[in-house]
């Protein structure tokens, strides 16, 4: 893993890691072995006060952290047997979404995900998570692919949004994304979502559409980016905090807002610090989800994943 | 009646952006000094240039729908704030001033409407409500209109403009991408036809939503349509967009909409569609 990017409040902790390091190499010669004991509970203290105390916005940042495992790295550690297809069979393949056939705990299934790059040169190539519209039209022959051979399908969220560019309006990035949604809710097979990272806009939901939606305890999930908001409504890119805390976009927001069903708890430090810890997590929630999904009959199933996104939304009747 | 009566100044708002007071106007395509009866005649659009200026909902009602049959449905349906959203002013300010200068109760109007007798379903987008942004209210409402159509088993159809989500809903705004959607897939399966009419401009969630989603997807003229919004990709990709780029006629040679339409002939190829359901 290449970044070794250190978030602002993250440098007490890597501060304090550091010299419990020194400290364990001048062990070796002095016996110092109770304070290091101490200053590692010290760390651990630290660790869990910073964590639960973040501001939106830090979220946003944690969700954003290169080091964090991206959809491949959830279907290959979560998954088993995976193959990746590629392709869209009507223009080219899509590198910024991913997917293929695999396994979870034996159960054959669909796996698609967007997919950002660890460093500049793969995230060149996957175009940031930005996908174009035959990236949509990758996830929905898949998704017909699971439909056709009655297999549940597993989504990963991580965009910054769908690619604002020429070739991607010449190709039709509403209509990719506008048929997605309704073919999801259309599908007769259980589709189980998960916000891995970030979730913005059309560009998430445009995979977006399950029976369950999950979001990692660090990511972010809204109708648009903090930064984008800020200069839309504040007219300046300074108010990013401030909009963020305004969007309400975490997944404890989400899920007082009813929008996501299940927070899927992360090693403190976030998932990047701990990953295998991280599958194992989700890989168990996933099973759990899945098992009383696949009883519902299809015809419920799609009335209730319909009946779902209808009641979402606030507003008075007068 | 109470509700011609609260759009009246609406029409004299949606107009007064594009048009100074006066007897005369100037296109804003051509330049062309247009007297604003015979705009008016013309269904506001340019004798010399075809050029369509954005007008409300209330004018598509006279243009479109058999006079005097449009009865507005589900004006119950007000926005709330769920998250009591603040940025250089509160959401409720912002849509207690909407309400004074459009006298509109939001950014669709919904109702229930005759084209050449035949019973129909109609929405309009106002696009001079908070950009025809899409909120939870717009979503219910949307609802409720298909729903109606789904119901009474008639043909829905749907005048678009909007640039998109409602920002100060946020995450509840985005979700009402997949409720408008869900109640599409149902008025597919029972067979309702939905017809999407797209106006200057459509883009953002209600292009990558609904607007796209029509059994027939018709287009004015000249109307923006799109995914991002022209500045958006501007500043992505850091150059000037090519002439004509997104506007209806690009689109339509890209193969996302089935026809252009111009607005005096609007109501005609509405009547010849509406027969072949
Ligand atoms: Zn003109």
């Amino acid at each position: 893993m290449g970044t070794k990017l250190i978030l602002d409040f993250e440098k007490p902790i890597i501060e304090l890691e550091s010299k419990i390091q020194e400290m364990r190499q001048l062990g070796e010669t002095f016996d110092i072995q109770e304070e290091i004991i101490n200053l590692e509970k010290k760390v651990e203290e630290l660790r869990s006060q910073i964590y639960q105390n973040l501001t939106r916005w830090q979220r946003v940042q944690l969700a954003r952290h290169p080091d964090r495992p991206q959809s491949l790295d959830y279907i290959n550690n979560v998954f088993t047997d995976f193959i990746e297809l590629h392709g869209d069979r009507r223009y080219r393949d899509d590198p910024a979404v991913v997917g293929g056939i695999a396994k979870l705990d034996g159960i054959s299934c669909i796996v698609v995900g967007q997919q950002k790059g660890k460093d500049t040169k793969s995230n060149l190539l996957r175009n940031f998570g930005m996908s174009h519209p035959e990236g949509y039209r990758k996830a929905l022959r898949l998704f017909e692919l699971a439909e056709k051979f009655d297999k549940p399908i597993f989504t990963f969220l991580d965009t910054p949004g769908a690619y604002p560019g020429i070739e991607a309006e010449e190709r039709g990035q509403a209509e990719a994304i506008a048929r997605n949604i309704i073919r999801m809710c259309q599908l007769t097979v259980p589709i189980i979502v998960v916000i891995i990272g970030e979730g913005a806009s059309g560009g998430a939901i445009g995979i977006g559409v399950g029976d369950r939606i999950l979001m990692l305890e660090n990511t972010w999930y809204s109708v648009i980016s903090p930064e984008s908001c800020s200069s839309i409504l504040w007219r300046s890119w300074d108010f990013k905090e401030q909009a963020a805390e305004a969007l309400k976009l975490t997944a404890k927001d989400l899920k007082e807002q009813g929008i996501i069903d299940i927070i899927v708890p992360e090693p403190i430090g976030g998932a990047h610090r701990k990953p295998d810890e991280m599958y194992l997590i989700l890989k168990e929630i996933l099973l759990n989800e899945l098992r009383p999904l696949m009883s519902i009959p299809k015809k419920e199933l799609v009335k209730k994943r319909r009946d779902k996104f209808i009641q979402m939304g606030v507003w008075i009747t007068e | 009646m109470t509700w011609f009566l609260r759009t009246k100044k609406n029409i004299e708002e949606t107009i007064q952006k594009e048009m100074p007071d006066g007897l005369w106007t100037k296109c804003p395509s051509c330049g062309e000094i247009i007297y604003k009866r015979q705009l008016e005649e013309n269904l506001f659009t340019c004798h010399k240039c075809n050029h369509h200026f954005r007008i409300g909902t209330k004018e598509y009602i006279d243009i479109i729908l058999d006079p005097g049959s449009f009865e507005e449905l589900f004006t119950n349906i007000k926005s709330a704030d769920p998250l009591n959203f603040v940025d250089s002013k509160p959401y409720t300010q912002r849509l207690e001033s909407m309400y004074k200068s459009t006298g509109l109760n939001e950014a669709i109007t919904t109702g229930k409407a005759k084209i050449a007798g035949k019973d129909i379903a109609f929405a309009s987008m106002n696009f001079n409500f908070i950009g025809g942004s899409m909120g939870s209210v717009v979503g219910e409402k949307f609802y409720q209109i298909a729903k109606y159509a789904l119901d009474k088993k008639i043909p829905y159809i749907i005048i678009c403009a909007s640039g998109g989500a409602r920002m100060q809903e946020a995450a509840y705004s985005l979700m009402q991408l997949a409720k408008t959607s869900a109640i599409l897939a149902e008025l597919a399966e029972h067979q309702i036809p939905y017809i999407v009419i797209l106006t200057d401009p459509t883009t953002g969630g209600v292009s990558a939503s609904f607007g796209m989603l029509g059994d027939i997807i018709i287009a004015e003229p000249g109307a923006l349509i799109g995914f991002a919004g022209p500045r958006v990709i501007e500043q992505t990709i850091r150059r000037k967009l090519p002439q004509g780029f997104q506007r209806a006629e690009f689109v339509l040679e890209h193969g996302f909409l089935d026809l252009i339409i111009h607005r005096k002939n609007m109501r005609e190829k509405l009547i010849t569609i509406l027969n072949w359901f």
